[in-house]
């Protein structure tokens, strides 16, 4: 982690300052922020079964590959090829608003080993090696992203929930922050725990902003489960009205191999809760933000032997938010086809997640497309504007 | 007063100084030969007891009904027992004056991640730690491969039980078929690691020939009527093809053991989880040789890597994850372990609160591929906050709050950097004092 030192060390020669004039606890103003567009990016890890989201029901193949997944009980149609899930289903006025939108058939150049945390590396460093491993040192899109805006500042991007985000990882400066996390010490302790991590930028870097962070939250308002999607887009939400335009967490659940009808839609419906308590949350800014959902990969087109499907690659994003270009599923589709499929497997990706995630940093906070093609996703061929930004 | 050295053996390959405990007397690998007394501390903790009593449970409901009030009893000591048992193997990271023998099991635990998901699955883990792990942490690999793999822990947690040879008996008969996760995980993450030599193709056939592998009475059972016919080629090798038999997948799971890749990534992940993130090509490569020199011997791994400078450094690049830390802390203050043994539902409840807010739950990793081991991962904001109240709690609280200075001098000897024997004394009181001690890279860091 590379969390802003900041006024850390000069605060340990401060022993025994009153936490009113503690540098910690006052704000770094300058001029301008980014502009009000807010991006959330909301990492679902498990790898989410595309197909059983955005359910082809128009392609015959798809009832004949999952008997027992594929009926259509509950679903919502959406454009008479493609049905909802209706573990989403609380989300169809959103969707008749135009402020919801999936892309099918994407997935990031990962293949064929089918590993979730290699998968889930590779779609947060953004990374054009579709085999290896991230290396020590790696460092997420979103913070390469952030170097891109001229005027980001620490709170411009915030990483929502205890886990590190790889995401959001690297050189420049971001927030870090769970909403039920508290921090209470006296002055005299702060400024001693000061001394002792001076030495060690990890811990340093970390206890100043739980410091500043705790100081301006009120971990109250966060009584709950932890991981519980709602209450981290709601503390997300509160962090755009303010400073923040960039706000990312995960979500779990996704993994799929057994009795995927009951587990998906657990997971669908923490997503569902997590993309409505933002529009509650953001009020007005709704209209000028985009969520993006994005997984590692797809599942297999076929179900498995317990009524699940196992790793694939081909898979599909969540769209949502004012900002949105919505009511349409986005993407290239490929077919079902035995043909069709990648090693008759898996959903044929015909579209690079990275692009749209690209695209979207691009209409959003101005960046340049060159930019983004050269080091936000080094190697992507950025093409035509995917256009899911209005 | 520790020495420099064993309060560096301490922070690396154990959980860190004792002061009242009566030190292990012998190296690092003597701890890991004979009887561990500890084993008797907890009875009816094996794989056939507990499994048996799940059974009754069953039963239990199938003869009087999910709602009868003496099912549910059991059901909340069945809850209950899981959570003691928990605490159970947390009290013996405390109390074990053999450090590493702890350290190991729970590296190899994480190896062989399981991360239960019902009452029944906690009811189950420590049953899995003690007969599928702790047993084989000293022997060979391939032992504690094939008790991990094959223990209902593991085959329910990654879907084994119900994965079905399409054209076996019960296949045919019920239209069902394969379920490939175990199969993945166990070439990926237990054996060849995700750079190894395999394919899909490798999954697949491996899948066919884990099929039958399940659970029954008593534990772990083979099901011949729900396996794949006919042989399988892994590898490049072929394995069974007469009668379904376990021993086909176990003869597969040995020539993985003692595959090179398999040598390599298990060198390379006690390199990192002991060492350090950097790579270390020439230690892992004389690990490896070490290990299919001896026939596939964690020994072998373990003397390679403790007899190399690096153990023995002073630079300690890794910071201990929660539960180790939280174990690290009760040591340092001389907690009593019965009282982790007989802690109340609520504190139970509450210590594993405070281990989720600094980023870990315990004993329910995410995933298969356990917990993360970069020092970043443990160290975020919300994660420190939460480690650092914790710990002035458990300072204030949790003991008679001893005497700052000299608990410094007893868990770190004279390798106290200035600024923390500083800090330590310039608290204004003694149990800040001792918080800071606690918080401190030297007992977090290792």
């Amino acid at each position: 982690m590379t969390l802003s030192r900041r006024k850390f060390l000069i605060q340990s020669t401060l022993l025994g300052c009153s936490a009113a004039a503690s540098p910690l606890l006052t704000p770094v103003t300058l001029a301008a922020a980014p502009g009000d567009n807010r991006l959330v990016v909301i990492i679902l890890r498990g790898a989410m079964d595309g197909l059983g989201v955005v359910r082809p029901y128009g392609d015959a193949n798809f009832t004949s590959y999952r008997p027992s997944l594929a009926n259509r009980e509950g679903t919502q149609d959406l454009d008479g090829f493609f049905a909802l899930n209706g573990a989403l289903g609380d989300l169809m006025p959103l969707w008749r608003a135009k402020e919801l939108a999936f892309v099918h058939a994407v997935s990031t150049p990962y293949r064929d080993k089918r590993s979730h945390f290699d998968g889930q590396d590779l779609l947060e460093t953004g990374s054009n090696d579709s085999a290896a491993a991230p290396k020590a040192g790696a460092t997420g899109w979103l913070n390469r992203a952030l170097g891109l805006l001229p005027d980001a500042r620490q709170e411009t991007a915030f990483s929502v929930g205890p886990a590190r985000m790889l995401l959001l990882d690297g050189p420049q400066p971001y927030s870090s922050w769970s909403p039920n996390a508290d921090l209470e010490m006296s002055p005299q302790t702060e400024a001693l725990l000061a001394k002792i991590y001076a030495d060690d930028p990890l811990f340093a870097d970390s206890a100043e902003m739980a410091m500043a962070l705790s100081a301006k939250t009120d971990a109250t308002m966060a009584r709950g489960r932890e991981g519980n999607a709602k209450i981290l887009a709601a503390f997300a939400a509160a962090r755009l009205n303010e400073e923040t335009r960039i706000a990312s967490f995960s979500i779990g659940g996704w993994d799929t191999h057994n009795n995927q009808s009951r587990n998906l839609a657990r997971a669908l419906g923490q997503l569902s809760q997590a993309i409505l308590a933002l529009k509650s949350g953001l009020g007005a800014n709704w209209q000028r933000t985009t969520v993006m959902a994005v997984t590692e990969f797809g599942r297999t087109a076929r179900e498995n032997g317990t009524k699940g499907t196992d790793h694939g690659t081909g898979g599909a994003m969540v769209l949502a938010g004012g900002a949105l270009n919505g009511g349409q599923v986005f993407g290239q589709w490929p077919g079902l086809g035995e043909f069709d499929l990648y090693q008759n497997r898996d959903l044929q990706p015909t579209d690079d997640v990275r692009r749209y995630m690209g695209w979207a940093l691009r209409d959003l906070f101005g960046m340049e497309a060159s930019a983004i093609g050269s080091t936000v996703f080094p190697g992507v061929d950025m093409g035509e504007n995917v256009g899911i930004i209005a | 007063m520790p020495t420099r050295s064993q309060v560096i053996q301490a922070a690396r390959f154990e959980y860190g100084i004792r002061p009242d405990e009566t030190r292990f007397n012998g190296s690092l690998l003597e701890q890991l030969t004979g009887e561990d007394p500890l084993d008797a501390l907890l009875p009816d903790a094996d794989t056939a007891t507990r499994f048996a009593q799940l059974q009754r449970v069953r039963e239990m409901r199938r003869s009087m009904g999910g709602g009868a009030a003496a099912f549910k009893k059991t059901m909340k000591e069945l809850r209950s027992q899981g959570a003691r048992d928990a605490m159970h193997i947390f009290a013996r990271m405390v109390q074990n004056p053999r450090g590493f023998r702890e350290r190991l099991t729970a590296f190899w635990l994480d190896h062989f991640t399981v991360s239960p998901k019902d009452p029944q699955e906690d009811y189950m883990l420590i049953a899995y730690v003690n007969d599928a792990i702790r047993p084989h942490i000293a022997g060979r690999f391939s032992a504690l491969l094939k008790a991990a793999v094959t223990h209902p822990s593991m085959v329910f947690y990654l879907n084994q039980n119900n994965s079905i040879g399409p054209n076996s008996p019960r296949g045919r008969r019920q239209g069902k078929g394969l379920n490939e996760n175990l199969a993945r995980e166990v070439m990926e993450l237990h054996t060849l690691g995700v750079g190894g030599p395999y394919t899909q193709d490798d999954v697949r056939q491996f899948a066919e020939l884990l099929t039958g592998l399940g659970i029954g009475p008593g534990g772990m059972r083979f099901e011949p009527n729900r396996a794949e016919p006919g042989a399988e080629t892994i590898l490049g090798h072929s394995y069974g093809g007469g009668e379904p038999r376990l021993e086909d997948i176990y003869a597969f799971l040995d020539d993985l053991a003692m595959h090179p890749a398999t040598a390599a990534h298990l060198a390379r992940k006690l390199v990192v989880h002991f060492i350090g993130p950097a790579a270390r090509p020439a230690l892992v490569a004389r690990m490896a040789d070490a290990y299919l020199a001896s026939g596939g011997n964690l020994m072998a791994l373990y003397e390679v890597l403790l007899s190399d400078p690096a153990a023995t450094a002073s630079d300690f690049p890794k910071v201990r994850p929660p539960m180790e830390y939280a174990a690290t802390v009760l040591r340092a203050l001389n907690f009593d372990a019965e009282s982790i043994l007989n802690a109340s539902m609520r504190d139970t409840r509450k210590f594993g609160k405070a281990l989720s807010a600094m980023g870990q739950r315990p004993f329910k990793p995410g995933g298969p591929d356990g917990w993360p081991e970069e020092a970043e991962s443990w160290v975020t904001p919300p994660q420190l906050a939460a480690r650092i109240a914790w710990a002035g709690e458990a300072a204030r609280d949790y003991v008679d709050t001893p005497d700052p200075r000299a608990l410094l001098q007893a868990v770190l000897g004279d390798t106290a950097p200035e600024a923390l024997s500083f800090a330590v004394s310039g608290a204004e009181t003694k149990w800040e004092g001792v918080a800071l001690l606690l918080v401190s890279p030297s007992l977090m860091r290792r």
